[in-house]
């Protein structure tokens, strides 16, 4: 064992990384190649960045590419991933035309590559139409699908889709988010990266230095919501649950989330939660910027209950971050947080800022469910949501979808 | 893989692993009287799928309910009746899956009839059927002694443990899991801990559970020959 894989091994146990390189002997020298929008920035990338060097060093000939797009086409794909995430927009024929020229120049860079590749993965919708302009494909081609698609505004999709169903296969979070497709449709939870600056463990010194630089009392209880400026989390029920537990047991509130400044719902969202908050001394609203893994990192650390109390989610990987750092979680019932909050067990579902104050006031009182919880849901992740996890269901994908679509696979 | 594999010419056990990935069959149920007709209709590998898929899946609540049915019309039909007589169902009482579908049928329709409602859910609490592919694969790991298992059991994945106690049933002519199906080929010798791994029960518990209590047995029945 040598590289990164050592590395992980010492996370998640020699035997996981044992099975992986069983796995990936049906695949030993399979040129794959995964194409997305950019190198940096986003979850995507993230993932990209560790899982195609984890697969190399499986033995796979694992490639990334990206696609190179001017403005009008980064403008045109934003409208589409709003789009499907549901928001009802007009698309101009010219945002149509810039998508299908970008896609053209891109296909003639990347066609030899990905004609000859034996499995090509296309990450989300910006590249999802190069499959049309490589007709003569070798490989498995499957569209990755990192959106939450559950209820896309329909004539947006209906275009997308003309190109979604030429694939082999397609990926997505949850079954919920599937559409009908007429091919196989895997389902593939998302994971945390436990090595990533956001998860790594830190040195006590530098959490007790964020605790100083945020004006954080470490004697009264801390909860945290980390997330964007966004109304679908909530922050301002948030701050509703956190004044009704307030008035029973001491309390103090950490909003931290990044990415409203260039953002204008997500700086409106912001003033209201600083109007909400009122001077309120114990709520500290944290706008970070992007890089400030590490920060994030310390907050839920220092947290005692961590809240991602959102009315709509796509799957809400923060809560797999904050029960790795052994906090129970107090979500929102809705999405792929349901998957991650066992009720009772890993934390609490709740519909209303009433049943979160209500779960808040409950694990303040009784600190020892805290450890309790915790515990479980840091052995939920370790299980479920990490990096190593999705490395193997990709090993399984490939090799289920080289054999066919048979429901039992041996080798 | 044919039984012969897994307990090889020379009554060796092979040791495989698995990996289970789901599949969206795009079938949904939003109340009771849509579980049915989506029962009569849905591959029976989903139906394999919701009684099993469970141990390979997150969880720690409702033992009882270890069934996706069960647990649908407990938390999202919230009907404690159906919940009791669908978490009774045995899979491994069934040879055939296509029995077990029909039972399924049975009692959904058995408390349709009793209801003055159809019992349903929130839309999105709807039941969404899955299936799934395995793909299996060898450890490399090969067991002469049954007394070997005793060392080798902790360390099996929970696929390995899901391949050989739980898939097997499926594979097996006899509905077995591999072990007692290995040391069978011993003849009576090990007929006592043939007897003691079929009392273990593999509904109440997650798969992790499972192997400690399979090491447990192995454990205790070798200290026993011993004395």
């Amino acid at each position: 064992m040598s590289g990164m894989l050592d590395e992980y091994a010492r996370v998640v146990g020699h035997d996981v990384i044992r099975e992986l390189r069983q796995l990936a002997k049906a695949l030993q020298g399979l040129t794959v190649v995964n194409v997305n929008s950019t190198r940096e920035g986003g979850g995507v990338a993230e993932i990209l960045n560790r899982l195609v060097p984890l697969q190399r060093e499986l033995g796979l000939n694992s490639l990334w590419e990206t696609i190179a797009g001017d403005a009008p086409f980064f403008a045109s794909t934003k409208t589409f991933h709003n789009a499907l995430q549901g928001v009802e927009t007009m698309v101009p024929k010219s945002m149509l035309d810039a998508f299908e020229q970008t896609t053209q120049t891109n296909a003639e860079r990347l066609h030899d590559l990905l004609k000859d590749a034996d499995v090509v993965f296309i990450h989300d919708p910006q590249p999802v139409g190069l499959i049309a302009r490589v007709p003569e494909r070798r490989g498995k081609w499957i569209w990755r699908c990192h959106i939450d698609v559950s209820h896309p505004y329909r004539p947006v999709w209906k275009y997308l889709r003309q190109y979604a169903q030429q694939y082999d296969a397609s990926v997505w979070h949850l079954a919920a988010f599937a559409q009908p497709m007429g091919h196989p449709q895997y389902l593939i939870p998302p994971s945390i990266d436990p090595l990533a600056e956001k998860n790594v463990t830190l040195d006590p010194v530098e959490v007790d230095r964020t605790v100083e630089e945020h004006h954080l009392d470490r004697g009264r209880p801390i909860v945290v919501q980390v997330s964007r400026f966004d109304r679908f989390k909530d922050p301002l029920g948030v701050i509703s649950a956190y004044r009704m537990a307030k008035k029973y047991v001491p309390l103090q509130l950490v909003l931290a989330g990044g990415g409203a400044s260039d953002d204008p719902e997500g700086a409106k969202v912001l003033e209201d939660v600083n109007t909400a908050a009122n001077g309120d001394p114990d709520i500290h609203v944290l706008l970070l910027p992007p890089d400030a893994h590490r920060t994030i990192n310390a907050l839920q650390r220092i947290a005692d209950i961590v809240l991602q109390k959102s009315t709509r989610e796509g799957f809400g990987l923060t809560v797999s971050e904050a029960m790795w750092k052994e906090k129970p979680v107090i979500g929102g019932n809705v999405g792929g947080i349901r998957l991650q909050v066992v009720d009772y067990q890993t934390g609490f579902l709740v519909s209303t800022p009433e049943g979160a104050a209500n779960r808040i006031r409950y694990l303040i009182r009784h600190r020892e469910k805290i450890g309790e919880m915790g515990a479980k849901a840091h052995r939920l992740v370790l299980e479920n949501f990490l990096l190593t996890r999705q490395l193997r269901d990709y090993l399984t994908l490939m090799v289920a979808i080289r054999s066919g679509s048979k429901e039992r696979i041996e080798f | 893989m044919t039984t012969d594999e897994t307990a090889g010419a020379d009554n060796i056990l092979v040791i495989k692993n698995c990996a289970l990935i789901t599949l969206a069959t795009g079938r949904r149920a939003m109340n009771l009287r849509e579980l049915g007709l989506e029962l009569a209709e849905v591959a029976a590998n989903s139906i394999y799928y919701h009684f099993w898929g469970g141990l390979l899946r997150p969880s720690f609540a409702d033992p009882e309910y270890q069934n996706d049915f069960a647990g649908w019309a407990l938390n999202s039909l919230h009907d404690t009746r159906l919940a009791e007589r669908l978490a009774i169902v045995d899979p491994t009482t069934y040879h055939d899956l296509e029995d077990l579908r029909r039972d399924l049928i049975d009692i959904v329709e058995d408390r349709i009839e009793e209801s003055e409602m159809v019992p349903w859910a929130r839309r999105e609490q709807q039941f969404t059927f899955v299936e799934s592919q395995i793909v299996v694969f060898d450890t490399e790991i090969r067991v002469h002694d049954p007394a070997a298992l005793v060392d080798l059991l902790p360390s099996l994945s929970a696929g390995a443990i899901f391949y050989h106690f739980i898939d097997a049933r499926r594979r097996n002519p006899e509905s077995i899991d591999d072990f007692r199906r290995w040391l069978l080929g011993f003849g009576d010798r090990y007929a006592k801990l043939i007897q003691r791994i079929a009392g273990l029960d593999p509904h109440f518990g997650s798969l992790t559970e499972l192997r400690e209590e399979l090491s447990r047995i192995f454990r205790s029945y070798f200290e026993w020959e011993r004395q």
